[in-house]
């Protein structure tokens, strides 16, 4: 007898499939093509992100649907986590040429390895069962190693991939022991059976799923920064180069909140053993990281820990949906929408840093940006305002559908925290900001033409997070199609 | 697109016009600036002369659904409590794009455009009717005057810059949750999750928005409102920030940031109508930082030898003024308050002005380097007596109508005993007399005695656009002062429904909502049903001088006055 093939849902399935073809065909490419130049690489790149995320809308949304014999799960979470992935990699991959050739690492292989780690990424948000979530994991991390390590002449490169990927394999043993907990309780992989398990379940089943749920929590407070897990996250975003920083920053959180999201919902029923642990690293990672970030002087150091910050505002989403589960994805997937422009585009200015092969991310180093490059400044002026959370940013939306969602769980004291966590970072961005936009340039730097790859990504970015607040209303609506 | 929506967009498009405009262009920048400005003043007054002054209800409004899902939308509107403030605001623009001829000499393409984001979010605060919207250009506008001061400021611009950022953005974070509590409060009294604040205070007048929400909530909301206005005002203590901000601050981000109080008016829109349970127990707490501002700002000016800080402190002192009007909860207290608001931009403002075109010709501002300027500069002079009797508030200046109506506001007293009312007003009165001291000491200081150094004798007079600029401001000094109907008469019914709205009970409050209520020439509210015209209540005063401690409530709340129209 032939096994009978299971449902397969091509559309669903497209954009990964997509994107990992297109990383075959760069890979390809790079081999044939000379070295001098990777035009061709980056419009093949450019070409998948957006053919696949072409697919992506026309197929977005709709009644939750499983497919490959349960193993993929189309529903509005993981639509809108893939979209935001692919911006993520379009920006990048606007930015990185330029930025690769000053450096002297224009390897081609770059654009591949970015492709498969969203790729990865793009699985891991798309499925409730968690070998896939793990597999998804680590095809997105173990392509993030490498690509961490890709100057391999820069000691910090390569301390930051060593220390990534060491911090990364732990991590990743604590969500395996996490989830070997849970299939022993519930007999499955699938999250959806863990509400069923804990209700009927015996005492022992319970404490099972318990000590499972903690371990995988601890593995995705590893992934998305969360304190106090977040020692590797401002040496990495350091160490790396800085278009990997904007990728990862954004994407290994993206696709990490996701997951995230979907082992909330699962182990709602028992909110109350978790509720008090998790909020207390909620606060301690709003007021840590903003603190940490104020003591600090080199700028992708700075936003390392502004991107944990902004970590513990999403948690306290996560938490109001696990005390109130009618709050829907929307409010974290805007949230995560505005925070992928603004970081992405914040680091996405500082490739404008790099000098000679060197990389030079002092805050001073951005003294007289305005004079240089003048979108670059005003772009980056919003964006530090943004991630204040000034008004009309997208930031500013982000946190009043936080406010909104603790608010109506009953979780205001949360609230307050992030209100005064706001305030703290108010010091560092505004440092941000005046070092680009206030100061006169200390010394002659080096000028560099303004390429258009790099400044048509702080034009979409800069439009883009004006532009998300005042179509709040439409974004919200597409999320929840 | 409305008129409103005019005045509010046009500065933001100019903005945008002006960054894509050539670096080099001085010339080009400082007239799309001062273009623009007079364009949203001339809308103004369009606005003004279109406004309808019997009605408290808001007019010329705009509604388009912003986000639904959250009922936060692009509501605006004007009434009698922003009308003059718009004014204001674009009059002091155009003065302000007049006048920093001196301040923007490098980067002249920034200045001029955060000039504009500036007025447009100043205009777009005054006209918000939703929470969110409202909070999005009152937050909006930080961002201009903090980089104004860093790139254009002198002394120690780093730390006046990051006190004024801090300051106002660490004391509204909490009034956003507070406008999100609000929200969800109004969600569990009413069933519907809305920013619109016609629809809030609607349920705040019949009294179902703060029933049953227990002791807490109300005093707290209020509270984390007020904070984030009286910071912004700013009253005692927290007017470190504009000491900083008036020294350190180059003419147009003083003019137009600081100088106009978006602070009081928050207290006005949201913190008497939005929590009545409660503004009236905070009134006494209130009042008594009023009146400490108003003799701690009074005294310290004296002390001051940097021309800058005295009319800094004067500035407090005036905001004392302001404050103690509003919250004694009275006819002629709100109304001084409001109209206080109007004026104290108008005489602070051409005050500031003067100080800075000397400082800016001596490079200094201590007033030790300054004497004998009457007899080389009359005109500067002459000007200068004027702006200062105003601010001192001599009879015939508009100074003296707003803090005149404040102090029989503050003695008429609000809700605190009459004792504390005729103390208050005392105390208040002698500010009124140290503002003599301090503004004749200074005075004489720059215009009698001794040149200190020669220098001095080089200073010329006003240029003649100079003096075109600054008479604009001497005629609304005395134009306030001498026909003050002018400006009252469009404020009246706004602050009588206000009132109204904070001191009665429950479903004797005004609503913005019901459109068949109206003001009458006493101060009662009235109701319109079926052609007759219905006294709802008539509360002239909630505790005179001599009796009726407690608010005046009619025991039956509705009594057929008259047949027809309102009168």
């Amino acid at each position: 007898m032939f096994p009978t093939l299971p449902y397969v849902d091509g559309m669903a399935l497209g954009p990964v499939g997509i994107l990992a073809f297109f990383g075959v065909l760069t890979l390809i490419l790079e081999m044939l093509s000379p070295k001098s130049k990777n035009n061709w690489i980056v419009g093949v790149t450019l070409l998948g992100i957006v053919s696949a995320g072409v697919l992506l809308i026309a197929d977005f949304g709709g009644m939750p649907a499983r497919s490959f014999g349960q193993m993929e799960l189309h529903d509005q979470l993981g639509s809108a986590s893939e979209l935001i992935l692919l911006l993520v990699a379009l920006i990048t991959t606007l930015v990185s040429e330029p930025y690769l050739r000053e450096k002297k690492i224009a390897f081609g292989e770059f654009y591949p390895l970015m492709l498969w780690s969203t790729a990865g990424a793009m699985v891991m948000s798309t499925s409730s069962n968690l070998l896939m979530i793990f597999l998804g994991l680590e095809v997105l991390s173990i392509s993030l190693y490498v690509l961490c390590g890709l100057n391999r002449r820069e000691g910090k490169s390569e301390e930051a991939a060593v220390k990534y990927f060491l911090l990364g394999a732990f991590s990743s043993g604590f969500l395996l022991y996490g989830i070997a907990l849970v299939y022993g309780a519930t007999g499955q992989l699938e999250l959806a059976a863990v509400p069923g398990a804990w209700s009927t379940g015996v005492e022992a089943t319970k404490y099972l799923l318990l000590g499972g749920f903690a371990l995988i929590a601890v593995g995705l407070c590893f992934k998305t920064a969360l304190m106090p897990f977040h020692q590797w996250a401002p040496d990495v975003y350091e160490g790396a180069p800085t278009n990997v920083t904007a990728f990862m920053s954004a994407a290994a959180k993206i696709a990490a909140f996701a997951a995230f999201w979907r082992l909330i919902t699962a182990f709602a029923p028992s909110a109350n053993f978790w509720l008090v642990p998790l909020g207390a690293i909620a606060v301690i990672t709003i007021i840590g990281g903003n603190v940490l970030a104020l003591v600090q002087s080199d700028v992708k150091r700075i936003l390392a820990y502004s991107s944990v910050a902004h970590a513990g505002y999403i948690l306290v989403d996560l938490l109001a949906h696990a005390k109130n589960p009618s709050i829907g994805i929307t409010s974290m997937e805007f949230y995560l929408l505005s925070y992928a422009l603004m970081t992405v585009g914040a680091f996405a200015v500082l490739t404008l840093l790099a000098a000679r092969g060197r990389e030079v991310t002092k805050l001073s180093d951005l003294n007289g940006l305005w004079k240089r490059n003048p979108l670059a400044a005003v772009a980056l002026v919003a964006f530090m305002m943004s991630l204040v959370g000034l008004p009309p940013f997208a930031g500013f939306f982000g946190k009043v559908l936080i406010f909104s969602d603790a608010v109506n769980a009953g979780l205001w004291p949360l609230a307050i925290v992030l209100g005064v966590g706001s305030v703290i970072s108010a010091g560092y961005y505004l440092a941000i900001a005046k070092a680009a936009f206030v100061d006169e340039p200390s010394e002659s730097p080096v000028q560099r033409p303004a390429t258009f790859g790099p400044q048509a990504a702080f034009f979409i970015c800069m439009v883009g997070v004006i532009a998300v607040s005042i179509f709040i209303g439409p974004i919200q609506s597409f999320f929840q199609r | 697109m409305g008129l409103l929506s005019l005045m509010i967009g046009i500065p933001f498009v100019g903005a945008v016009l002006i960054g894509l405009s050539p670096n080099q262009a001085r010339s080009l920048h400082r007239a799309l600036g001062l273009i623009v400005s007079l364009i949203c003043l001339g809308l103004s007054l369009v606005m003004v002369s279109q406004f309808n002054r019997n009605d408290f209800h808001f007019q010329l409004t705009e509604h388009i659904a912003w986000v639904p899902q959250l009922g936060i939308s692009y509501f605006v509107g004007v009434d009698g409590i922003s009308l003059w403030m718009v004014v204001l605001t674009a009059l002091l623009s155009v003065i302000g794009c007049f006048f920093s001829v001196y301040d923007d000499g490098k980067r002249s393409k920034a200045f001029y455009a955060l000039m504009l984001v500036l007025l447009g979010s100043m205009i777009g605060t005054f006209l918000s009717l939703d929470l969110i919207l409202f909070y999005t250009f009152f937050e909006l506008s930080l961002l201009p005057v903090a980089f104004m001061i860093w790139i254009w400021g002198n002394g120690d611009k780093r730390r006046a810059a990051l006190r004024y950022f801090v300051y106002l953005f660490g004391g509204s974070i909490l009034m956003l949750v507070g406008m999100v509590m609000i929200a969800y409060r109004l969600q569990a009294s009413n069933g519907m999750l809305s920013f619109n604040l016609v629809q809030i205070q609607a349920a705040a007048a019949n009294g179902s928005l703060w029933q049953g929400s227990g002791l807490i909530l109300e005093p707290f909301l209020f509270w984390v409102f007020a904070l984030a206005f009286l910071i912004k005002s700013p009253v005692f203590p927290f007017h470190t920030w504009m000491v900083d901000s008036y020294t350190q601050a180059p003419i147009g981000a003083v003019l137009l940031g600081v100088l106009v109080k978006t602070g009081t008016f928050g207290l006005v829109r949201f913190c008497l109508p939005l929590f009545p349970d409660v503004a009236a127990g905070a009134s006494t707490l209130i009042l008594t930082l009023a009146v400490i501002g108003i003799l701690y700002g009074a005294t310290l000016a004296a002390v001051q030898s940097d021309i800058k800080k005295v009319i800094a402190y004067s500035s407090v002192s005036h905001v004392g003024f302001i404050v103690l009007g509003i919250f004694s909860m009275n006819q002629n207290g709100l109304v001084g308050g409001i109209l206080g608001g109007f004026y104290h931009g108008i005489a602070s403002g051409m005050l500031i002005l003067l100080v800075h075109l000397i400082c800016v010709r001596m490079k200094s501002r201590s007033a030790s380097s300054f004497g004998g300027l009457k007899a080389q500069m009359p005109v500067f002079a002459s000007l200068f007596l004027v702006a200062l009797v105003a601010a001192i508030g001599l009879p015939g200046t508009n100074g003296f109508i707003s803090e005149f109506l404040s102090l029989i506001g503050a003695y008429e007293g609000g809700f605190s005993s009459h004792l504390a009312s005729v103390a208050f007003a005392t105390l208040a009165t002698a500010g009124v007399i140290l503002a003599v001291v301090y503004m004749l000491i200074l005075f004489q200081k720059l215009f009698y005695g001794k040149t200190p150094n020669s220098s001095v004798r080089y200073l010329k007079d006003l240029k003649s656009w100079e003096t075109i600029g600054l008479a604009v401001l001497a005629i609304l000094i005395f134009w306030g002062g001498l026909a003050p109907s002018t400006f009252t008469e469009a404020i009246d019914k706004s602050a009588d429904a206000t009132r109204l709205m904070t001191i009665n009970g429950p479903e004797m409050r005004p609503s913005w909502m019901d459109k068949s209520q109206s003001i009458g020439p006493d101060g009662g509210l009235y109701s319109q049903k079926e052609g007759a015209t219905i006294l709802i209540s008539k509360a002239k005063y909630h505790g005179t001088a001599t009796d009726d401690k407690v608010p005046y409530q009619l025991t039956t709340p509705a009594q057929i006055t008259t047949q027809g129209g309102v009168r």
